[in-house]
């Protein structure tokens, strides 16, 4: 490639010269047109073949990193901006000097909220682009889509979204919150003298995996702390469900006589009509608040917050999380969505899945470091006890089960569409795949056994 | 304690509640109460000042005595300093100081001038638990003009009496509350009955538990009612939503046989038109007058939509005239691409805020409450209804439009020019998806999903209906959402959604035409 440079810039130097002669034959002209353009483009293309050079220079060439997120369709409004934030961090990494020298490429596909096409596409970035790692999916529906193409081609996925656990695979690593580092402490908040000494639960989602999921292992925690039945409620309602009269007068009608709330697993764009609703019926924060562990910043930016002022949710990170590297981070994602010109720009906001998007990219890059490889066993290996300052605090990768220790913060929600931190628990929670309430005698492990065992 | 990413005087006023001994933090207090006033020393000379500080001691004596004082002596002039520390202190604080604050603020809304307020202090009083609270109530109840606040007050105010140890005050309150039908009374009453038939329960239990068993039979009987209005109101503001949204469908449906998929995506134009006038409100116009952009709003949202319909049909549906399942194609393509165009451009920052007048409701009578959103398009329906059947039925237009419907190669002979009436007709189901779109902000969300939800629920309504009939439409959508709020207590809402389709499915088995068909020689056509 060196012994090419000096071409290179002696056919510079030709066009330069030819251009110079002027009145020539209309013939000529088209003849040193022709040689210009491709004098510029070999130029263009030996240009380049420098700049490959130099990066394979510098320690090898690219590492080709996937991004699996919906960019059309329903989930589009979540999913874009964990698409967004990957790439701020792998920015972030290249200018830093990449993964070991190495700069990361990344390969960004659409699978358009569209639950089969997300197996195809995690096929594609497996097989054709040979990506060395995943990060993607938000729905349980789409992750246990893509799972078994991960399985069988032992690739790597880091998964950012809370999920109701159940789940214990190699290829993927967890970075959002299992039910016993979301839901779970939500509840027992709830409960607790601090958080109201809460009574009766009205358990209310999206007829989907995720809620039922949860839901059932709410409901056998609020049994074995001798919550009686009559006191919990349990209802579901279509994706999309517009119509929230009947159950906001239920809810009305359960929490006659105060000590209610609601734990809401409600998903997406049904959300707004059932606050709105909730409000209109004349119920109010203080009658049955609402404990939501889908309703994030992200999605708050697109509802009027006066509805839903004194409401409160469960999650692991705010924006609102007063810690220097988060003031950065979440200035710096601004400044990445309006240098991008990203919808939005500016008034773009951080959430909990956004920030596990966004360290997951660290922690795989720190492995990768550890483990001196981009081969996926080795990597992986690496990951187990990794820690990394994030945004929200420091976390720690478990060392077997393939999730994240993450502390648990429960928020209210003010009028500025952002949460007031009201309860932290006390240091890192160990993330629970399977739960002790409904598989107590299940555990999840890499290291001394594979995957989920029999605890004795 | 949390330390988020709140402004400084929060965190100031919550180090305050935790460590209420240090000097410089109690500066921090008084700077956040009344400019640095209140001296530095720990005995403070006005016992209500010492009081304000001692609450937020960690000590639980301490803090009692001074609710205690606070309470006694306190009035509604502490009230700002009180409600300074509510609304900036953490959720634990507000739990400590709640009491006393809950006391204060409430005793001095009961004189609010605001029906709202005083209903809800008088709501809240239950949960402080204070005896005092009872004479408070009554006193306001003798005063109080409307009803359902009176109500209220005298209904916490026995709600608290059944809590006194007096064997005689308690039964008492037991049957006021029956006489009230109290729900919020229910679950302690049904406590009373439990009680009462343990096999070691006194006689005076005993006695509690039969007066309260007649309560509860009263109480439940009366929301048995008070449940079948709710349920008919739900059922006809569903009926009034599907309708809004089946109108204009039914009406291209009928009269161009134009399966019009994008219909949804023209009711997210009217969503989104409305949106757009709120932010010009925002942008151009004082706070004020913020409500108004509601109104204004109605025009806009009809006019952008029809406009888009009249583009829709000169670019797409013209050429497809006759060809029912490429129109229904060709319109799903573009409610793809309208839907994408709307994420990509206006991302998800599209809150539209409801004016003052459309929030809340009016409880018309104990245990029936009707949120004014509902109200309201429970009555724009009807306005649309008979805007249309004038249009259609008393004008000239009208005449062509159902001229054409009937028998199009006829009208044209007679000179009709079939197109243009084609293309107004569009214009004007598009005009009316617009105004369902800006109805719906009131109850839903704009986002580019918005047609999404409702098309199918409206495809079902115009079929059952019988196509092109503006009656049949109303009947349909009237059975189709009373039926749905019917259902739906008993299945919950999945169920309560596959019951209606299964349900449609069926009768359009057993009437393939629907409910009102078209009869005579135009029957196939």
């Amino acid at each position: 490639m060196e012994t090419k440079l000096p071409q290179g810039s002696k056919q510079v130097s030709d066009v330069e010269v030819l251009t110079e002669e002027s009145g020539s034959s209309r013939r000529e002209f088209l003849g040193q047109s022709g040689r210009v353009a491709a004098g510029v483009g070999v130029a263009a293309l030996l240009g380049n073949l420098g700049n490959y050079a130099l990066s394979y220079a510098a320690g090898g060439p690219p590492i080709k990193i996937g991004i699996l997120h919906s960019l059309s369709g329903t989930m589009a409004i979540s999913e874009v901006s964990l698409r967004d934030v990957v790439l701020m961090a792998v920015e972030e990494i290249n200018k830093a000097g990449g993964v070991m020298g190495r700069q990361i490429e990344a390969k960004v596909v659409d699978p358009a909220s569209n639950w089969d096409l997300f197996a195809e596409k995690a096929k594609q970035l497996l097989l054709e682009d040979k990506v060395s790692v995943v990060f993607g999916c938000w729905t349980s529906v789409s992750r246990k889509s893509v799972l078994p193409v991960f399985e069988k081609n032992n690739g790597l996925l880091f998964y950012p979204v809370q999920y109701e656990g159940e789940e214990c695979s190699k290829n993927v690593f967890y970075t959002g919150a299992a039910v016993n580092q979301q839901a779970a402490p939500a509840v027992e908040y709830l409960m607790s003298p601090e958080g109201g000494n809460y009574k009766k639960f009205y358990l209310l989602g999206t007829d989907y995996v995720y809620p039922r999921t949860t839901n059932k292992i709410l409901r056998a925690m609020l049994l074995a702390k001798k919550v009686p039945a009559a006191n919990i409620e349990e209802e579901y309602t279509p994706f999309h469900h517009q119509d929230y009269q009947t159950i906001c007068g239920k809810i009305k009608k359960f929490a006659a006589g105060g000590g209610a709330a609601v734990i809401s697993t409600i998903n997406g764009d049904s959300n707004v009509p059932f606050y709105k609703e909730f409000g209109n019926q004349g119920l109010r924060a203080e009658d049955a608040p609402i404990m939501a562990f889908s309703v994030a910043e992200d999605e708050l930016r697109g509802m009027d917050t006066s509805a839903l002022v004194g409401h409160l949710a469960a999650w692991n990170y705010y924006q609102s999380v007063d810690t220097p590297q988060n003031k950065k981070f979440v200035a710096n994602f601004k400044a990445y969505c309006k240098r991008n010109n990203l919808p939005d720009g500016e008034n773009r906001v951080t959430d909990d899945p956004i920030e596990a998007a966004y360290f997951g990219v660290y922690v795989w890059k720190q492995a990768v470091e550890k483990a001196g490889s981009i081969e996926v066993d080795a990597v992986r290996k690496a990951v187990y006890g990794q820690k990394f300052l994030a945004p929200g605090g420091q976390i720690m990768m478990d060392e077997a089960n393939q999730h994240t220790h993450k502390p648990v913060l429960i928020g209210e929600i003010m009028k500025n569409g952002q949460f007031k931190v009201i309860w932290r628990s006390k240091g890192l929670v160990k993330p629970e795949p399977w739960s002790e309430y409904t598989n107590p005698e299940k555990g999840c492990d890499w290291i001394n056994h594979q995957g989920t065992y029999q605890k004795k | 304690m949390s330390v988020a990413g709140i402004p400084m005087r929060i965190i100031l006023l919550s180090l305050v509640v935790f460590l209420p001994f240090g000097s410089d933090l109690r500066s921090a207090l008084a700077a956040g109460e009344e400019g640095q006033t209140t001296s530095s020393s720990p005995q403070s000379a006005n016992p209500i000042d010492q009081a304000l500080l001692d609450i937020k001691s960690e000590d639980a004596a301490v803090r009692s005595a001074a609710a205690a004082l606070l309470i006694e002596k306190g009035d509604a002039s502490l009230l700002p300093k009180l409600d300074e520390i509510r609304a900036d202190a953490d959720r634990a604080t507000r739990q400590a100081i709640k009491p006393v604050i809950d006391l204060l603020k409430n005793h001095a809304n009961l004189t609010s001038e605001q029906a709202d307020t005083r209903r809800s202090a008088a709501a809240d009083l239950v949960g402080t638990g204070r005896p005092e609270a009872i004479a408070w109530l009554e006193a306001s109840a003798a005063k109080e003009q409307v009803w359902w606040v009176k109500y209220t007050m005298e209904e916490s105010a026995q709600l608290m009496r059944l809590r006194s140890e007096d064997q005689t005050v308690r039964l008492l309150a037991i049957k006021k509350l029956g006489d009230l039908r109290s729900q919020n009374g229910l679950s302690a009453l049904k406590e009373f009955v439990e009680t009462g038939a343990q096999s070691e329960a006194t006689d005076e239990q005993r006695a509690l538990a039969t007066a309260a068993q007649t309560s509860v039979g009263e109480i439940d009987s009366w929301f048995w009612w008070a449940g079948a209005i709710e349920t008919f109101f739900r059922g006809i503001s569903l009926s009034s939503i599907l309708l809004m949204m089946s109108l204009g469908l039914a009406i291209v449906f009928g009269l161009m046989g134009v399966i019009n998929m994008a219909h949804g995506e023209l009711m997210m134009v009217g969503a989104y038109a409305t949106f757009i006038t709120q932010q010009a409100f925002i942008a151009w116009f004082s706070p004020e007058h913020f409500d108004w952009y509601f109104p204004v709003a109605l025009p806009v949202a009809f006019l952008s939509a029809a406009l888009f319909g009249l583009v829709l049909e000169a670019t797409v549906i013209r050429f497809l005239y006759g060809r029912l399942l490429e129109t229904l194609l060709a319109t799903w393509g573009v409610s793809l691409i309208l839907m994408q165009a709307a994420r990509v451009y206006f991302g998800d920052l599209t809150a539209v805020i409801a004016p003052q007048a459309l929030r809340g409701g009016a409880q018309v009578m104990v245990g029936v409450y009707l949120p004014y959103n509902r109200i309201f398009i429970i009555v724009l329906s009807i306005v649309c209804v008979l805007g249309i059947y004038f249009l259609l039925f008393r004008s000239n237009l009208g005449v062509r439009v159902r001229a054409v419907t009937q028998n199009r190669n006829m009208s044209a002979c007679l000179g009709i020019p079939t197109r243009k009436v084609d293309a107004y007709t569009f214009a004007f189901a598009s005009g009316l998806a617009g105004i369902a779109g800006w109805a719906l902000t009131m109850v839903g969300n704009v986002d580019p999903g918005l047609g999404q939800n409702y098309i199918v629920d409206a495809f079902m309504v115009v079929v059952t209906g019988g196509v092109g009939k503006l009656a049949g439409t109303i009947w349909a959508s009237l059975g189709i959402g009373g039926l749905n709020k019917l259902i739906e207590p008993i299945s919950g809402a999945v169920y309560g959604k596959v019951f209606i389709l299964v349900g449609v499915i069926l009768f359009l088995q057993w009437r393939p035409q629907g409910l009102f068909a078209a009869k005579g020689r135009n029957a196939d056509a």
